[in-house]
């Protein structure tokens, strides 16, 4: 990591109710303008460790540093599933974290957010009248609608087809390249962290710790079969054996 | 299939007046369709207006049980003291006979059409009001969340998400409600009209029966069925459409 950090973690954990420990001691630092992938198996708590950075849950133990306090709104989370408002129409969707903090132009940035991720034809349609990776580009709008400093993404690709995936990826890359936000990118895909990342965090379950941290510079998008893509996809197949993630 | 439904109430009518007329039921015992009908056209214009305020009750009473359903259903939503106090006395209410109950509201409220609406409103505010709070409950935590990361303030959500999101959920309520309003309205008539108190269609009905005009009775008794699927289809028909818009 060469930029100056944004965000550093120290030594948190995160027990919850049922004693389940997600998070044991995890140290990270993320760096301004980084693309950081999560990756790990089931319950390795890479998703408690985003809803931490974003602020939707407390450690129970260890520090968050944020270095430049993001001010409501400059977090944009994308979650699993696209959880749009089914009454809404896309663009009053995109347009709705804006209005609950009295933006001015909440609609021509809503308007300006679809046309980022292609919808621009789409924007008074309702969510039940779209397809899944549809749906997804809405959310991935509201996410980006307030021009955020910080993106956090839940696994947003898992539930979609390997088509719309791939388009969605490259999407992805092109608008954190052009907003030069930092990205957090969570995902179980050795295959869509080895495409995305500048650096890749591998975790590991029970308890949820961070087994490896392995660096992936150079230009992006990758080459899905180029020599830069799946050496590091061989490289990351071995820290997975070595250090006993998968079990 | 559409005709499904006229055709089985055509033909079981039919059978019914074939019935009464080849075995020679007395009138008294179990009138025909036909003898209903013509009571119904016998006595219209005081059944029409006994209909007429039996449903200003009933819809009084829907109106009172929505505003008061919806505002608990928010209350205990936003405050779990709300909650701790005010859901065993909705238990309470709901499983109370409203015909146990009733006799007591009329002799306490003085002005009888207000004593019918406030027995309808209760029989009527458990519906909307269980499932406006479970559907103000179930809203998305994804969603919540983005509200959540915007900075939203308590109205904010209960009125841009949680309620928006409880539409298909009060809806189904208000469906059910709806025919409950019907039902506790001739309940809170037939103990008013006991009493002597003469109004709505439960009154025709007791009145018929002292008398024995047993056509009449029923021609009272058909036009409350009818008044029921009327309700009934009306908001079936607004639940569809808002569920078709809500994408459910």
């Amino acid at each position: 990591m060469s930029a100056p950090p944004v965000l550093s973690l120290n030594s948190v954990s995160r027990r919850f109710d049922s004693g389940v420990v997600a998070l044991d001691c995890v140290d990270l630092q993320i760096g301004a303008g980084e693309f950081v992938v999560l990756l790990g198996p089931s319950g390795c708590g890479k998703s408690t460790l985003l809803r931490l950075i974003a602020g939707l849950d407390a450690p129970n133990s260890g520090t968050i540093t944020w270095h430049d306090k993001p001010a409501p709104g400059e977090i944009g989370f994308v979650f699993q599933d696209p959880t749009l408002m089914p009454w809404a129409d896309a663009q009053a969707n995109v347009a709705m974290p804006l209005r609950l903090r009295g933006v001015a132009d909440a609609q021509a940035r809503a308007r300006a957010a679809l046309s980022l991720v292609g919808l621009d034809d789409f924007a008074t349609a309702r969510p039940a009248t779209l397809s899944g990776g549809m749906r997804m580009r809405v959310s991935i709008a509201r996410a980006l609608a307030a021009r955020p400093r910080v993106l956090l993404m839940d696994e947003p690709f898992a539930a979609l087809d390997e088509f719309t995936r791939h388009r969605l990826q490259d999407d992805v890359l092109r608008i954190t390249a052009e907003l030069g936000c930092t990205t957090v990118f969570v995902t179980h895909s050795l295959y869509e962290g080895a495409y995305l990342a500048d650096r890749i965090v591998l975790m590991r379950a029970r308890p949820g710790q961070i087994a490896a941290e392995i660096p992936a510079p150079g230009p992006r998008p990758r080459d899905r079969f180029g020599d830069t893509y799946l050496p590091l996809l061989a490289r990351l197949q071995a820290e997975v054996a070595a250090n006993a993630v998968a079990t | 299939m559409r005709l499904a439904p006229l055709l089985s109430l055509g033909g079981s009518l039919a059978a019914w007046q074939a019935v009464v007329m080849l075995m020679h039921v007395p009138v008294y015992v179990l009138p025909g369709p036909v003898a209903i009908f013509a009571a119904y056209l016998a006595d219209a214009a005081v059944l029409n207006r006994a209909l007429l305020a039996t449903l200003s009750v009933a819809a009084m009473a829907l109106l009172c049980a929505t505003v008061l359903g919806v505002a608990l259903a928010c209350l205990i939503t936003a405050s779990r003291l709300a909650r701790a106090v005010l859901e065993p006395w909705t238990v309470v209410l709901q499983v109370t006979p409203i015909v146990a109950i009733a006799p007591l509201i009329i002799i306490w409220i003085g002005n009888p059409f207000t004593a019918m609406v406030v027995c309808a409103t209760i029989v009527a505010f458990f519906p909307i009001y269980a499932n406006t709070a479970e559907g103000l409950a179930a809203t998305p935590q994804a969603l919540r969340d983005v509200f959540a990361l915007n900075g939203a303030s308590a109205a904010q959500e209960i009125f841009y998400l949680r309620l928006p999101a409880a539409v298909p959920y009060f809806l189904t309520g208000l469906k059910i409600s709806g025919g409950l309003a019907l039902v506790g309205a001739v309940v809170a008539e037939f103990v008013t009209g006991a009493g002597g108190i003469a109004s709505g269609l439960a009154f025709r009905i007791l009145e018929a029966g002292y008398r024995l005009q047993i056509a009449r009775m029923f021609a009272a008794l058909v036009l409350l069925a009818m008044a029921g699927l009327v309700i009934n289809a009306g908001f079936a028909g607004i639940a569809r459409a808002a569920a078709r818009r809500w994408g459910a």
